[in-house]
């Protein structure tokens, strides 16, 4: 399972090795693991450091919460490992495809439906064992529940698009599997589906994911799911049932149906046509309904609302409408996958200084970004 | 307590006057009379914070009441060069918010009002001077509460939470400071506002919020903080377990995580503790237990008995020697009473004692426990273990006498060992409490010069001029090498009567 140190040492100095020639010659490195997430984020076309060879899991203790793995550990190891011991990640990170690694997983910082209830990829880093722009092998974090010795530089890697750093290694908290699950789905409104959503957020109910795909002018199905103790979710089941004249899913087809969601694998999210691009909105718990001009009627809700999918024509200008209905609510949108008939060159994500309290963040970014990597070795510009 | 000596040079008194009152005269005009201190006698009660051994006058104290006039105070710093140390309610223990001698104190506490709340997004806006426990006392009647409950949330400030990240009893469940806001509005030393994190469920660019969490007041002056709500449990209960052997109690809190149950709450007394707090709060705690276990379920009724029922099962089969349940609301107290007095009731055993807050993985903490049990010895001084077991997070609390130039000194290396005892056993020098002044040298232990560059180079990205708080938590190179010659003879000191540092 876990390559002995010898063969780990000399494949770190083999990362160490590439990062210093790239340093010396004044080009980037494009970190990839196993390519399954290559769409996302702003294209580049520099030479690729392939994390795969270094990869296992080093450290796995149920009863401490925690597994450390290389960065290139298959990500459906780590979960086959977690699931033996009736543990698991529990904001589900989506795979999109057999070959996602545990370190892409991170670098995407991307997390599935049970994000509203437990909190996202970041949450849940404890420590990290990076190789900086200078060659550095450098350990933050730890394997430890609570730790506030040093700033907290684990928990900026994910999401971080491999512009920081490389990731060696990690240790991440994991989570007793729910003792119970079960789903229930049921025909709201939209409006309707964001209040009951936000409403049973703010009562003791084991209120696990959420996930509302339907028509932007009418009806749509709502899907919830419960998870917790058995006693909560049973109490649970009759009450809400009988709120929004719900009923429940079987477990095996709930399952599917979760999975399918987090893999972006519904027909709702269909295929895109070369000149459309699926957003992804990232929106306050107060937004309501919002009206994208141009969009296709249906739509996926997730996390309460939080997290919107909308397909819709990929043109600039239809990403700055976009981008202003979400910075109007407090939110911001990505450019989530783009159709092949668009520019590849499209910024993809809101800029830090598209917003007004993160313009003086900017400098702050970069000013951090070239003290891990001085040569901008890994300024891909994945991330802006 | 003790006066300890620092790394100030001898200072020029005439200097520093001149620098004071160039300072006052800069800030005047931006803050009414009562809010700019600097005679001695109103300056004194911020030469320290919850870490009394650490002591120091700063040039003057500014308590601004509006986020502009923290931004101009900053500005004006800025220019003038002088140092800040931005201050809630002085409650840390690890001497973050003492003073620099040539710097300015920046209290938030004036900051106090709860902005807005709203509850059916579960959020609400607060200053950072308002305090822990008022932001839940003000949504209590919604049904809400705001989790993290650090043992001083009477008066500790949410401000100051951020700055230090911390936890509480209830956060093997519920999560720490940074798993509970959502977005932090702070000033940047050059006096330009910025929003760390958002409303919504992430950010453009990378997780700032993530890096400002637990920074110790060094890379921004928090002016707003937007917290997340959770809805009350509508029953708590709690389990006390004796164990006539500190190992059991060890195994036990591991066998209550294996089985896949994630208490409340998990805290752990030592024997000298339980004795301490049973003479103090007369809770009926057993006292010829090794160990005592407190572990609470929280949740519906239904959710509750059924944890219960499993949490009991697994500590009958760990050995437990007694078990009891809380019967009602009053029992349940009556429990916690003896674990939340221990401060206190440390405080009647000697004059003084030192708080130490080391976490190791859970496994250890019987070895970690049987190590400090022969430092006792080996220093001469007593020691209370009361910790949250649930995340390895030990709480030593050693008893010395203050006055006692040579018991401090002991103290202090005590600490220091216990310290690198964690380290060693996989741990960290500070799960909550923060590095602050207090641990700076620990932290030549804990982290390589590689990682102690970045964390500079980590502070200079927010403020390249290091004005803020620039003398914590994080170890010059030379503190370091210094450091390291010091302990060169084995945790002796080659001259303890030097100024050390």
């Amino acid at each position: 399972m876990t390559a002995s140190n010898q063969t780990g040492n000399a494949i770190i100095d083999a990362f160490r090795e590439q990062v210093l020639n790239a340093a010396k010659n004044g080009t980037k490195l494009s970190i990839e693991g196993g390519a399954t997430k290559s769409w996302y984020g702003n294209p580049n076309s520099f030479t690729k450091l392939d994390t795969r060879s270094y990869s296992g899991i080093l450290e796995y203790q149920p009863e401490e919460l925690v597994i450390t793995a290389c960065a290139g550990t298959p990500l459906r190891e780590i979960e086959a490992v977690l699931k033996e011991k009736n543990q698991m990640l529990a904001f589900e990170p989506p795979h999109f495809g057999e070959q996602a690694t545990f370190g892409g997983a991170i670098a995407a910082g991307l997390a599935g439906p049970g994000r509203i209830s437990v909190g996202n990829f970041r949450d849940f880093v404890l420590g990290a064992r990076i190789l900086d722009g200078k060659g550095q092998d450098l350990a933050f974090g730890g394997k430890v529940m609570k730790n506030v010795a040093g700033y907290d530089v684990s928990r900026l890697l994910p999401g971080s698009m491999g512009t920081l750093s490389l990731l060696l290694e990690a240790s991440v908290k994991v989570l007793p599997r729910p003792a119970a699950t079960a789903t229930l789905r049921c025909q709201i409104s939209q409006e309707n589906a964001l209040r009951v959503l936000n409403e049973w957020a703010g009562q003791p109910l084991p209120l696990s994911a959420s996930c509302w795909i339907g028509s932007s002018t009418g009806d749509g199905e709502l899907s919830i799911r419960l998870a917790g103790a058995a006693a909560a979710v049973k109490a649970a089941l009759p009450l809400i049932s009988s709120l929004v004249m719900a009923s429940e899913v079987d477990p095996h087809t709930a399952e599917i149906f979760w999975n399918d969601l987090r893999e972006q694998q519904l027909s709702a999210f269909g295929k895109l046509s070369g000149d459309q691009t699926l957003y992804r909105l990232a929106l306050p718990a107060a937004c309501g309904k919002i009206t994208i001009p141009n969009a296709v009627d249906e739509l996926i809700l997730e996390w309460h609302g939080q997290q919107r999918w909308i397909k819709a024509p990929g043109d600039e200008a239809t990403f700055t409408a976009i981008k202003n209905i979400a910075s109007s609510h407090g939110g911001h949108a990505t450019r989530f996958k783009q159709g092949a008939n668009l520019d590849p060159a499209f910024q993809r994500f809101t800029l830090l200084t598209e917003q007004a309290h993160s313009k003086a963040l900017e400098t702050v970014q970069e000013r951090l970004r070239s003290a891990f990597d001085p040569a901008g070795v890994f300024a891909t510009k994945r991330l802006p | 307590m003790v006066l300890m000596n620092m790394v100030t040079p001898p200072p020029d008194l005439a200097a520093i006057t001149a620098l004071q009152s160039k300072l006052v005269s800069a800030l005047r005009p931006i803050l009414p009379e009562y809010a700019l201190l600097w005679e001695p006698e109103d300056t004194i009660p911020y030469e320290c914070d919850g870490l009394a051994a650490y002591r120091r006058m700063p040039l003057a104290v500014a308590l601004p009441e509006t986020e502009e006039q923290v931004a101009q105070i900053l500005k004006i710093c800025f220019e003038m060069q002088i140092p800040v140390v931005p201050r809630g309610s002085g409650t840390g223990l690890s001497g973050g918010a003492m003073p620099i001698s040539q710097g300015l104190v920046l209290s938030l506490a004036k900051l106090k009002k709860i902005l807005s709340i709203d509850p059916f997004t579960r959020t609400a806006v607060v200053q950072p001077g308002v305090r822990n426990l008022a932001i839940s006392e003000a949504v209590a009647h919604l049904g809400l509460y705001y989790a993290p409950d650090p043992s001083s949330q009477i008066a500790c400030s949410i401000g100051g939470n951020v700055n230090e990240n911390s936890g509480g009893v209830h956060c093997l469940k519920y999560g720490l400071t940074l798993h509970n806001v959502l977005r932090v509005r702070g000033i940047l030393m050059n006096g330009e506002i910025v929003e760390f994190g958002s409303l919504a469920p992430d950010s453009p660019g990378l997780d700032l919020l993530a890096i400002v969490m637990g920074s110790e007041g060094m890379l921004a002056v928090v002016t707003e903080v937007t917290v997340k709500l959770v809805a009350k449990p509508k029953l708590a209960r709690v389990i006390m377990a004796s164990f006539d052997d500190i190992e059991k109690g060890g195994n036990a809190v591991a066998a209550i995580i294996a089985a896949g149950i994630i208490p409340a709450g998990l805290e752990m007394m030592d024997k000298a503790t339980t004795r301490a707090v049973e003479e103090f709060v007369h809770a009926g705690y057993d006292l010829d237990a090794t160990a005592i276990l407190l572990c609470e379920s929280d949740g519906t009724p239904e959710e509750v008995a059924e944890e219960i029922e499993r949490m009991t099962k697994v500590l009958e089969e760990s050995g437990a020697s007694g078990i009891q349940i809380s019967k009602d609301e009053s029992e349940r107290l009556k429990f916690w009473s003896g674990r939340k007095n221990a401060f206190p009731a440390a405080g009647r055993l000697a004059p003084d004692y030192y708080c130490m807050d080391g976490t190791i993985p859970r496994r250890h903490i019987a070895t970690l426990l049987k190590r400090i049990a022969g430092m006792e010895e080996k220093y001469g001084l007593g020691c209370l273990n009361v910790f949250h077991a649930g995340d390895g997070n030990m709480h030593p609390l050693i008893l010395f006498n203050g006055a006692d130039q040579d018991e401090w000194h002991r103290a202090e290396e005590f600490g220091t060992e216990i310290l690198e005892a964690c380290v060693e056993l996989g741990g960290t020098i500070t799960g909550e409490h923060g590095v602050g002044i207090e641990k700076i040298n620990s932290m030549c232990v804990q982290f390589g010069e590689g990682e102690r560059e970045s964390f500079w180079g980590v502070k200079s990205a927010f403020d390249p001029e290091k004005l803020l708080n620039p003398d914590k938590a994080i170890p010059t190179l030379n503190r370091c090498a210094e450091y390291g010659r010091m302990r060169i003879s084995g945790g002796k000191l080659p001259h303890p009567e030097l100024e050390r540092f």
